[in-house]
């Protein structure tokens, strides 16, 4: 159990750098930590690391096998493929994090609300997941964005609205074991309101598992905006994304494979990377894997 | 409580449910910039503002949304969802209807497959764990966890089709000489053309289904009745497939209910890539289309066989485990 005196400045850092290397002690883990590293690295420096345009048309050298000038091939315009995949780095991050961030809040918010006030807003709540539950979600996302514009910001809100009910369970779940504690008795008991008491006392006592379902979402956003993509509905082209890519991939099978195998392979790292790290984190976080 | 008071309970319960789906499918249908009918009407340069207001009081849009909601109730019910926007005009549910046994087809095939191999899977890394074994299946179940589906699609169309030109690639059937064909070499003709998106459709539950039967059988091998049948002198055979594998399988039927919103969401993608005329492809032709009415015809209808699946699976479940219909176990 942690004291009060514990939270002294100095003690604090020495815990995160504890922390840290606990955590990268796991080679899975660190494998994680580095694949998403990597993906925000090249992310942020993609227009330091593209040796071309990612969207510069080049006539005479359309449908290139990966060469030393171009070392993944060319495209049906003529583009650089590398180039176009690590633009295409910056749309997987950005999904990423936007869509899991409002899945995640929309999910706090409506299982804490749910545990915590239990009842009729409960029944109400969780009837609400149950129905949302039944619906494919590529089908709702289809059917919204039917009537959007397909834009990168429409792709991730939506995909953000339809991904909120696991950890709205997770948090109600945790909600309705945390709010019996002493802990949250004492509080009342001391006159701290309802807000006071989910955001201040209840919640960051589960953001270990909120923490982890997010990171494990993140892979899974990813691969349905770069299903989205592929199918046409999602980040449209010129904008690259490893999704449309894979569009291009497919209408060139026959004669480009490196099309096809590519960005593929980018979409299968940077999803293994985040799944690899979620992993690590739950299980870090999971008393009953410590020693 | 008896097993039909239970089934009376559950299916009373999915009313509050399925009118749920209906309103949240008709929300997103009024979600449309303007109304449904907007798009036909931009379409036409001719349209004056009165006969803009005819056609919505044609289509009942001048109406309060309640009474509107109520007229599409009352459709739904009559397998009534309206007419396709598209040029040929047909009835949605037909449209829908032609095409349903096809998605189920490949799904209940896929999904045949899934239970078939990733249990035995999941049990063998279980028994041997930490074996080889074990850390070969964990990479390949993370492996298959991070594929796009699509993707891998694309490879096995690129080896199978296109390099050594073993498999077809799109369609349902030949398109030539299928007709003279002898009732064997059709369902041989079948097969070949499934054997690609079956596999695709299955890669994800394979990979979620072997790792969930590794971790819920090494939860049940931990057991004390497991270490008992063990010490009075049963066969290992018997004491992990008779006395494990039926207990750590219990949960399996509800996460198969709950798992069929995503396999029918996948066919729109393995539909697309093979050119296979189920409900994914329709779903995705109304979107490319803007195809209101089929759209929601589908979500609708689609939402509706989920909320039937997840009904069957809670009964088979409360079948099998007596404890459920009695109550004795806390709900999640």
């Amino acid at each position: 159990m942690e004291t009060a005196l514990s939270s002294t400045p100095i003690r604090e850092g020495k815990r995160w750098q504890k922390t840290m290397l606990e955590l990268c002690s796991n080679p899975l883990t660190l494998s994680g930590l580095v694949i998403v590293g990597i993906l925000v690295f090249t992310a942020i420096f993609a227009p330091v690391l593209a040796p071309y345009d990612p969207q510069r048309i080049d006539t005479y050298h359309i449908l290139e096998a990966p060469s030393s000038a171009h070392l993944l091939g060319t495209d049906g315009l003529g583009r650089d493929c590398l180039s176009r995949l690590i633009f295409g780095a910056r749309i997987s991050l950005l999904v990423g994090f936007v869509a899991v961030g409002i899945a995640t809040a929309v999910g706090t918010v409506l299982g804490a609300l749910a545990g915590y006030y239990g009842k009729w807003v409960d029944s109400v709540i969780m009837r609400f997941v149950d129905i949302m539950l039944c619906f494919p979600t590529i089908f709702l996302i289809m059917a919204v964005i039917a009537f959007l514009e397909p834009s990168i910001w429409n792709i991730m809100i939506v995909i953000g609205l339809t991904g909120w009910m696991g950890v709205a369970r997770l948090v109600r779940a945790e909600f309705l074991s945390l709010k019996k504690r002493d802990f949250v008795l004492a509080s009342r008991i001391c006159g701290a309101s309802d807000l006071q008491i989910v955001f201040g006392e209840i919640l960051p006592n589960a953001i270990a598992p909120i923490l982890v379902s997010a990171t494990l979402g993140v892979g899974g956003a990813i691969l349905t905006e770069s299903a989205l993509s592929f199918l046409g509905i999602g980040v449209q082209p010129p904008t690259p994304s490893w999704g449309n890519m894979l569009t291009e991939g497919k209408d060139n099978l026959e004669i480009a494979w490196w099309l096809s195998v590519f960005p593929g392979l980018a979409i299968l790292v940077t999803v293994l990377g985040y799944n690899l790290l979620g992993e690590g984190l739950r299980d870090f976080f999971d008393p009953r894997k410590k020693r | 409580m008896g097993f039909i008071s239970f089934l009376l309970k559950r299916i009373l319960g999915l009313v509050p449910t399925f009118f749920g789906i209906t309103l949240i499918s008709f929300f997103v249908m009024h979600l449309a910039p303007g109304e449904p009918m907007s798009l036909q009407a931009d379409f036409n340069p001719k349209m004056t503002p009165e006969m803009r207001q005819r056609l919505r009081a044609q289509y009942g849009l001048d109406k309060p949304l309640y009474v509107q909601y109520a007229k599409w109730l009352k459709g739904l019910v009559h397998l009534d969802l309206g007419r396709s926007f598209s040029p040929d005009r047909r009835k949605v549910w037909d449209k829908i209807s032609e095409r349903l046994p096809v998605t189920i087809l490949i799904n209940f095939l896929s999904m045949l497959l899934i239970l078939a191999v990733s249990i035995p899977l999941g049990v063998r890394a279980a028994v041997r764990e930490n074996s080889l074994f074990d850390q070969v299946t964990t990479v390949l179940v993370f492996l298959a966890y991070a594929a796009p589906a699509f993707w891998v699609a694309l490879l096995l169309m690129l080896l199978f089709g296109i390099e050594w030109n073993l498999l077809p690639v799109s369609g349902l059937h030949s398109l030539m000489g299928y007709d003279q064909m002898g009732l064997f070499e059709k369902v041989l003709d079948w097969s070949k053309h499934l054997i690609l998106p079956v596999f695709v459709s299955a890669i994800g539950g394979l990979a979620g289904f072997s790792r969930y039967t590794r971790s819920s059988m090494l939860e049940v091998l931990r057991q004390d009745y497991i270490t008992t049948a063990r010490a009075k002198g049963l066969p290992e055979r018997v004491v992990i497939y008779r006395h494990a594998l039926r207990n750590a399988l219990l949960p399996f039927i509800t996460i198969l209910g709950l798992s069929i919103p995503g396999l029918i969401g996948g066919s729109v993608i393995f539909e697309s890539i093979f050119a296979i005329p189920g409900v994914g492809q329709l779903m995705w032709s109304a979107v490319m289309a803007r195809d209101y009415p089929v759209l929601m015809g589908n979500l609708v209808i689609v939402a509706i066989l989920t909320l039937l699946g997840n009904l069957l699976a809670d009964v088979g479940y409360a079948a099998v485990d007596p404890r459920i219909r009695t109550g004795l176990q806390e709900q999640e």
